[in-house]
This record gives C-alpha cells, sequence and structure tokens, in this order.
C-alpha cells in the first residue's frame, strides 16, 4: 500500500462521511439459545457441548424463552417495533465454526425493527437510527495453527472449539448515518459507548468488549461534499474496544480520501483493524459476493410475542441513562459539558465510584479526565483497565486534599501506583514522597531568589507576575514536593 | 436416453404438472408460503442448564482432533 494518510480534519472539509455502525452482543442468559449448555466464558476447549449445538444427527433445538426476552427488551429500550410473528432463518454456508454447517440467525423478519438512539458529541445532539435488532446464534472459535501469529492466510490447519457455537448473539444495525462532518469518529464512538451503557442497563449482557461479548463492525464511506449519492463503503470487521471504533473511523476516513483524493476507487470490501497500529486491511472480498441461500428454519416454530408480554417487559424497563446520568450531574454539581466529556471518555462509571470511595466530585472527575485519560492513552490502553482501582485514586486525592501530598506528587504516586510498584501508601513510603516542610521550602525559595536577582527585583517592585519562574525553581529544587500556594507566599515575603 | 425412457418420462412429467397446476389453483397471491406444517407458535424452554457431553464425548467421533479441539483443513486456499 503506498497511499499516503491525508489528515482527518482534512479529507472532512473535502468529503461528507456516512457511518454504519453493525454490534453484534453476546447476551448474558445462563444458557445457549437453543440448548441447555452453559454459556459461561473461559471455560476449557468443547466442554460446553452437547448434540443440538454440536449438530449432531437427531438432535433439535427448542429456543430460550430468556433470549427472546432479552432481545425485545432490547428493541424496547431502543424504540424499535416489535414483531408480532417472525421467524428465524436458517444461514448457510461452509465454514468449520459451525458444526451444522449453517447458523440459525434472522433474515428478513427480524424481531425489532425501526427504533433510534441519541448521543451528544461536542453539545451537539445526533440521532442514530436502528433498522433492525436481531437474535442469532454465535459461531464457534478457530485457532489457525501453522500460519504467520494465528493468522488464516498460510495456515495448515484449524482448530475449533464449540463451546460459543449457538451462546445468543443480538445484531443491532443502523440505517446509514449522515452529517456528522467532523465528528464522525466521535460520534461512532459515543454511539457504541450509550449502546453499551443501555445494554448493561438493561441487565441483559456484561457487555465487555475486552471478552467479545460486545463486537463492533464499522461501516465507513465518503462522498463530495454537497453530494446526495452515497460512495462506496468498507466494513471493518471486529474493532473490539472504544477507542478502537473511534481510530478505525478515523483511519478509514483518512485512507479513502487519500485514494479519492489521487483519482482512486475506493474497493467495496470488508477490512480488517489492527489494535496494534490502529489501522485497516482487507480482508476477503469473497464474503461479499456470498449466497447464504437463507430460507425459513424448518426446525423451529415461528415467534409470536404476545402484546401483554411486551407490555409487560416494558413496563420493566430502567429509566434511559441520559435520564440517570442527568440525576448524577445534579447531585454531584456537574455541568451538561463535564457530563458528555466524562460520558465519552468512558470514564462517568469511574467518577462516580471514586466519589463513592470518598473523593470529592470535583477531585474525582480532575483525576479521571484531567490525567487518568491521557495515562491510558499513552499506555495505549482503555482507561478502565488502568492498573488503578478507585479506591486508590480516592486515598491519593484524600492526600492530596489533606495536603500530604502536592498535585505532582500525587500524579508520581499515581503513575507508581499504575506501574505495578504496590498501593497507594507502600508507594510513599518506599519513595519518601512527601510534601517539603516548611524550612526545606525558605532554603529553596531563598536559592531560587539568589540564583535570579533580576526576577527578584522585579517581584520587589510589585511585579507580581514574575513569581511563575521562581514557582517553578523551586518545584524543581524540591522533586515537585512544594506546595505551590504556601511557595508563592513566601516568594513574595522574601523577596521583600 | 433411449426412447423407452422417455416414453417413461413424459408420462411422469405430466403428472408433475398436472399436480404442480392444481397448487397453482390453490395458490393465491394472498395465501402464504408454507414454512412450517404445524400451526404452532412459541415453543420455549426455561434458560436453566443442562448436562453436556465432555470434550472427550465431543471429540470422539471428530475425524481428527487436536489439543481438545477439532481439528480441520485448512478453511482458506494459499493465494
Ligand atoms: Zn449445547
Amino acid at each position: 500500500m503506498t497511499t499516503t494518510l491525508g489528515a482527518y480534519d482534512d479529507v472532512l472539509d473535502r468529503y461528507a462521511p456516512v457511518l454504519g455502525l453493525e454490534t453484534h452482543v453476546e447476551l448474558g442468559t445462563a444458557t445457549k439459545l437453543f440448548c441447555g449448555c452453559s454459556t459461561a466464558f473461559g471455560a476449557p476447549p468443547n466442554t460446553q457441548v452437547c448434540p443440538t449445538c454440536l449438530g449432531l444427527p437427531g438432535s433439535l433445538p427448542v429456543t430460550n424463552e430468556a433470549a427472546i426476552e432479552f432481545t425485545v427488551k432490547i428493541g424496547l429500550a431502543l424504540h424499535c417495533e416489535i414483531a408480532t410473528w417472525c421467524r428465524f432463518a436458517r444461514k448457510n454456508y461452509f465454514y468449520p465454526d459451525m458444526p451444522k454447517d449453517y447458523q440459525v440467525s434472522q433474515y428478513d423478519e427480524p424481531l425489532c425493527t425501526d427504533g433510534y438512539l441519541d448521543v451528544v458529541v461536542g453539545g451537539e445532539a445526533f440521532r442514530v437510527e436502528i433498522e433492525r435488532v436481531h437474535l442469532e446464534e454465535d459461531t464457534g472459535k478457530s485457532l489457525h495453527v501453522g500460519g504467520a501469529t494465528g493468522r488464516i492466510h498460510g495456515a495448515t490447519h484449524s482448530l475449533v472449539d464449540y463451546n460459543r457455537a449457538g451462546i445468543p448473539l443480538v445484531e443491532i444495525v443502523t440505517r446509514p448515518v449522515q452529517g456528522t462532518g467532523h465528528k464522525a469518529a466521535e460520534v461512532a464512538r459515543a454511539y457504541v459507548t450509550e449502546l453499551r451503557d443501555v445494554l448493561r442497563d438493561l441487565g441483559v449482557s456484561d457487555v465487555r468488549m475486552e471478552q467479545g461479548s460486545l463486537r463492533c463492525d464499522v461501516n465507513l464511506s465518503l462522498m463530495p461534499a454537497g453530494a446526495t449519492q452515497l460512495g462506496t463503503r468498507t466494513e471493518t470487521k471486529n474493532v473490539n474496544s472504544l477507542r478502537s471504533v473511534e481510530r478505525a473511523v478515523r483511519h478509514e476516513v483518512e485512507r479513502q480520501g487519500a485514494r479519492l483524493d489521487a483519482g482512486e476507487r475506493v474497493v467495496q470490501e470488508t477490512r480488517h483493524f489492527h489494535e496494534d497500529s490502529g489501522t485497516t486491511s482487507p480482508g476477503r472480498s469473497k464474503e461479499e459476493a456470498q449466497d447464504y441461500r437463507y430460507f425459513p428454519e424448518p426446525d423451529l416454530v415461528p415467534l409470536a410475542p404476545a402484546r401483554e408480554l411486551v407490555e409487560g417487559l416494558r413496563a420493566t424497563l430502567p429509566e434511559p441513562p441520559s435520564v440517570r446520568r442527568a440525576a448524577f450531574a445534579e447531585v454531584n454539581g456537574f455541568t451538561a459539558i463535564d457530563l458528555e466529556q466524562m460520558v465519552n471518555a468512558g470514564v462517568l462509571d469511574l467518577v462516580g465510584e471514586t466519589i463513592a470511595a470518598g473523593a470529592s466530585p470535583t477531585k474525582s472527575k480532575g483525576w479521571w479526565l484531567g490525567y487518568l485519560v491521557g495515562r491510558a492513552n499513552e499506555l495505549d490502553v482503555e482507561v478502565s483497565e488502568l492498573a488503578i482501582t478507585v479506591a486508590q485514586v480516592a486515598r491519593i486525592s484524600e492526600l492530596e486534599d489533606s495536603g500530604e501530598l502536592t498535585n505532582k506528587l500525587a500524579r508520581q504516586v499515581a503513575d507508581a501506583v499504575i506501574a505495578g510498584e504496590g498501593d497507594v501508601d507502600a508507594v510513599i513510603e518506599s519513595h519518601g514522597w512527601k510534601v517539603a516542610g516548611e524550612d526545606e521550602l525558605i532554603v529553596a525559595v531563598d536559592a531560587a531568589l539568589a540564583a535570579q536577582p533580576d526576577i527578584a527585583a522585579k517581584i520587589r517592585d510589585g511585579n507580581q507576575g514574575a513569581v511563575g519562574p521562581i514557582v517553578g525553581a523551586v518545584m524543581k529544587a524540591t522533586g515537585g514536593a512544594a506546595d505551590a500556594t504556601r511557595a508563592r507566599e513566601l516568594i513574595l515575603e522574601r523577596a521583600s | 436416453m433411449s426412447d423407452s425412457e422417455l416414453d417413461a418420462m413424459a408420462g411422469q412429467l405430466d403428472v408433475i404438472l398436472s399436480a404442480v397446476g392444481r397448487v397453482q389453483q390453490v395458490a393465491a397471491a394472498d395465501i402464504p408460503p408454507t414454512s412450517h406444517a404445524v400451526p404452532l407458535t412459541n415453543v420455549f424452554r426455561p434458560d436453566t442448564a443442562a448436562a453436556g457431553l465432555s470434550a472427550e464425548e465431543a471429540l470422539a467421533a471428530a475425524p481428527a482432533a487436536e489439543q481438545d479441539r477439532f481439528r480441520v483443513p485448512r478453511i482458506l486456499d494459499d493465494e
């Protein structure tokens, strides 16, 4: 690939992006969709299987009632219509991740249709329209052997574990999302974040992206600004973290923009996302042309969710995340902008838990949004996966409030905890980190003033703006252990 | 095909076409195709676990197994 990448914003000055998101959610039922096998994650291979999910002759599927109810709840929470009658469909394909040689899915009769989910980015509301929500069975997991690093290309053979085969999987498909402009990547991330929170509040899935219980395919196309005809889209498969959703959109915008600028065409294809580089590469374009020969599943009778059942489930829906968040903001004195920033950075729950662990709302927000999100980005991990607990953040915040740590020292403590050096107090103890005492501070202030007599003179003449460099010098001399406010007072006092 | 085979087939084809004709009389545009012969909906089971197979049992009939997994031929041809 020799295409050069145009900068994201530059491309979006000239092209309008069109997004589409397909999200797969593994339901948190105790058993699989059509048999009584456990759905627990992490069991040894092929220990959660039976004749039905292995597709052995003579076995017959029976639908798990909880999976239907969970799917209807998801549809209702996304403001969808719930079908009065629909059928499962057989999707035929020859790939060993399904032992039956077909997957039971839904085709032209999904359980839920025509909904929406609202998200807010940069103070602007976007309505993402949902085309359909349908239920299907998940596939088995394949290990590809003999090729480079587990890739399917070049493998000599594959090994299949069917524990995951038959776990209920809900697919949520949006309509094309237009009008996002430069916010395309953030809207995509905000949508998946919001969807994850809705699903978690419903209690229908553990929505753990790192374990694959929430997986995302990102469709993107560009069209010249002002055009009405949609461009050629690519589908980036299995984008498995919130950060990656945003990065995948950014990358595809830049890649497609560079191609279009060079007069090349965008190839309609599926692409793979690479977590390490944040780039995509072409997958099999054959898939596009595949005919799955869908037909109504003869082994399962149609579904006809009774209206009483649907209304009963509607009555059990929790309040939407937006309402819950507004109440949270009110109680803690956060503004709408604070709230949006915390939601889209994925730290709202962490901030809430840090407050519950004893830190003030302002400090809790400041720690996560102002420091730890940045650290997570530097370390290339999700902020929720940083090796620091909310209790540890609350403890550091408490020591900062009581004056036992300066902000600089507090950040050093946080870094040491994240680096695995130990718990907060142990790290402070082992490094001997403590705020500089009054005597130490006076020595440092006098030395700094003596070293820069010109500045000291300015301060003496009443130029308070000149204090900054001296505060900086004091901070440096004390290794960040000086209380900046007290240092400032001392500088003014000692200079005159 | 021999003439005698063709004669036999012609007769059978006639029977098949007249059967199709009879179906077409009944299958008006407002009658949906039948996918299920029994008029049942909503057959469910509760979400309770049932014992399945052990890995050993599951793999017993597999043509090949490795690391407690089903061993299958390579999926993609070399490109
Ligand atoms: Zn099973």
